[in-house]
């Protein structure tokens, strides 16, 4: 089943055209990276289909419905979440708070129950924070007990990563957009959260679309591929397909000198 | 991605004459201000002055009017860490309750409600005051400020300034310009009330204690509530807020609406202290709590509490202590300049206020 579908997508920042037509879909249940040069439009790509900014043209159909011109509260009460490339948590927020918080979408206490303090309101604040622990304690220890309490400031490089994706994981998202997830991390956290990805469609059910420079994670996660340059589409198809596309290596290396 | 570090590392340059004036004011200041203490020492010593009753009424009246800036500083703040610009039509919020709340007084005063029930009908005046100041703060937000969302910080800054005009000469043509007094209360809110071997004035002490009591149900609320967490998170970051599903409009309403109870309590409470209620009412207390925030750290709400009491304790206190060390005449005449003055040298001393550290954003304007 198609549950992202993109037909036509434009988006131009004064004369550059970030995105210049860009035709994909992603089925329920695929882990798609989406690769490309820097300044190919992927990150433009997540920033349009999330509502960051509208698109100049084009539809984005999520699952068989248009979300163009959606607030991205909205988008993300339809089922799309998704990582920052440059992490963009909140900060001064405990680890706890920052996965709490983006569930309030998907809670329904209103006002009267809030100010009223009513049982229904405490149940459902119970069950948010047991739901938040759960979802941290998908990164194993890293996350949990005495670090549930400590500000988002204090955690490293790396456990912000993975605390930016338990956020995202917290709005229960269908889709799950993962911008250079591994960006930074060593090789052995790269290699961890390899593992992670795979667990977050095999266990946890998320579709992920993965924009990611690091060949060795494309290749391990990706059940199918995407290159983007400036701002089409080029090539698509299994990892090995897409790595001994010309087009692709073109794009990546330059046209090889004429000889003679 | 530019690091953040690089820009903090110390820039080494020979300090300008600038920095030289500035650290003569500095020392200036310091000089005068225990010049001052010391001269009123000394009165003090020869039996001058103030007495030492005289010393806690002044400190128990700065306290109480400090506490009441306090919960009007709470609104300048939020608003401030939410939405990044300063909304001076918030002591006309202020004033709105206190205005509405002498209507709802005066008319149990006429049925006799007023006498015979005081504790309920200063209840009644207390919810009206708040109802009010929070209906106009959300009406402000929804009609002036909403759609200037994406504009440039300065303009809802003026608008605000417009906003408050507007609100004040909106009231002065309703009501009229004379000042209403609130009927006064019991006596025996008027008598001193014995508190830990002190003797305090009955009014005073409410206030202090709603005063208190509200701060830390505000408090409870932005730290423990689901829709404080949503009001820290927009005012961390809107964008993502946003992209993480919660309603940013409406949040913002509800801090306004916050910041508008806070007001709105302040409104009856300036009306136990003061009694006279007027459309020009909200400006100085107005500007007044736009210090308390400056002067506590702006965004930061316990800095916005702390500051309040502390502008009211300087205003109480400083005349006394400082300016009649001098033999000025009629130092309490002067508490103004008292105020602004001890905003003036706290920024000289830590620009970014008291508690002002958590203020990280640098694209505040």
């Amino acid at each position: 089943m198609v549950m992202l579908d993109i037909h036509n997508l434009h988006k131009s920042f004064g004369g550059v055209e970030a995105l210049a037509g860009v035709n994909l879909h992603i089925a329920q249940g695929e882990i798609v990276s989406v690769i490309g040069p820097n300044g190919a439009g992927k990150t433009s790509f997540f920033n349009v289909v999330t509502g960051f900014y509208p698109p100049d043209s084009g539809e984005i159909l999520f699952e068989g419905e248009s979300i163009v011109g959606l607030e991205s509260s909205r988008i993300t009460e339809a089922g799309i979440a998704r990582t920052f490339q440059n992490v963009r948590l909140f900060l001064n927020m405990t680890v706890l708070e920052n996965v709490m918080v983006a569930q309030h979408c998907r809670t329904r206490a209103g006002a009267f129950h809030a100010i009223l303090r009513t049982p229904f309101l405490r149940r459902e604040e119970a069950e948010i924070r047991a739901r938040a622990e759960e979802i941290l304690s998908f990164f194993g220890t890293r996350l949990v007990g005495y670090r549930f309490d400590q500000p988002a400031l204090s955690l490293s490089y790396a456990n912000r990563r993975r605390l930016e994706i338990a956020r995202a994981m917290a709005s229960e998202p269908k889709l799950l957009l993962l911008d250079e997830p591994v960006a930074g991390m060593n090789p052995r956290e790269t290699a961890e959260l390899t593992g992670l990805i795979r667990k977050l469609r095999d266990e946890r059910g998320f579709t992920v679309v993965i924009i990611e420079h690091d060949m060795r994670v494309v290749r391990d996660v990706s059940d199918r591929v995407i290159v983007l340059d400036h701002g089409v589409k080029i090539a698509e198809g299994s990892y090995d397909e897409v790595s001994s596309d010309e087009a692709v290596i073109e794009a990546y290396l330059g046209r090889p000198a004429e000889v003679g | 991605m530019t690091s953040a570090a690089a820009t903090r590392l110390p820039r080494r340059r020979r300090p300008g004459w600038v920095d030289s004036f500035l650290l003569a004011v500095r020392i200036a200041a310091i000089v005068l201000l225990i010049w001052g203490i010391a001269g009123t020492v000394v009165k003090g010593i020869n039996g001058e002055g103030p007495t030492g009753e005289a010393w806690r009424d002044l400190v128990v009246a700065g306290i109480a009017q400090g506490a009441m800036y306090g919960l009007i500083a709470l609104g300048y703040s939020m608003v401030y860490g939410v939405l990044g610009f300063i909304n001076f039509a918030h002591g006309e919020v202020f004033m709105s309750g206190g205005m509405v709340g002498f209507f709802v007084a005066n008319y149990l005063w006429d049925i006799r409600f007023w006498d015979t029930n005081f504790v309920l009908s200063i209840l009644l005046v207390l919810a009206s005051s708040i109802l009010a100041s929070t209906l106009v703060a959300v009406i402000v937000e929804r009609v002036a400020y909403r759609p200037l969302r994406d504009a440039p910080r300065l303009i809802p800054l003026i608008t605000s300034i417009g906003i408050s005009f507007f609100l004040q000469y909106t009231f002065a043509g309703l009501f009229g310009v004379a000042v209403k007094n609130y009927p006064p209360p019991p006596d025996y809110l008027r008598a001193r009330i014995g508190f830990l071997d002190l003797e305090i004035e009955g009014t005073k002490l409410a206030v202090i204690v709603v005063a208190v009591v509200t701060m830390v149900a505000l408090y409870l609320f932005v730290e423990k509530t689901r829709t404080g967490r949503s009001i820290r998170a927009v005012a961390e970051d809107k964008e993502i807020a946003a992209l993480m599903g919660i309603n940013v409009d409406r949040t913002i309403v509800a801090t306004f609406a916050v910041g508008g109870a806070m007001a709105g309590v302040a409104g009856t409470l300036w009306a136990l202290l003061f009694r006279g209620v007027s459309f020009i009412t909200g400006f100085l207390p107005g500007i007044k709590a736009f210090t308390a925030a400056v002067l506590g750290g702006i965004g930061n709400l316990g800095g916005a509490m702390a500051g309040g009491v502390l502008l009211g304790l300087f205003e109480g206190v400083g005349p006394q202590l400082v300016l009649a060390g001098f033999g000025i005449p009629g130092v309490s005449q002067l508490k103004d300049v008292v105020a602004f003055t001890a905003l003036v040298l706290v920024l000289i001393f830590k620009p970014s206020g008291l508690f002002g550290e958590r203020l990280a954003a640098e694209d505040r304007a």
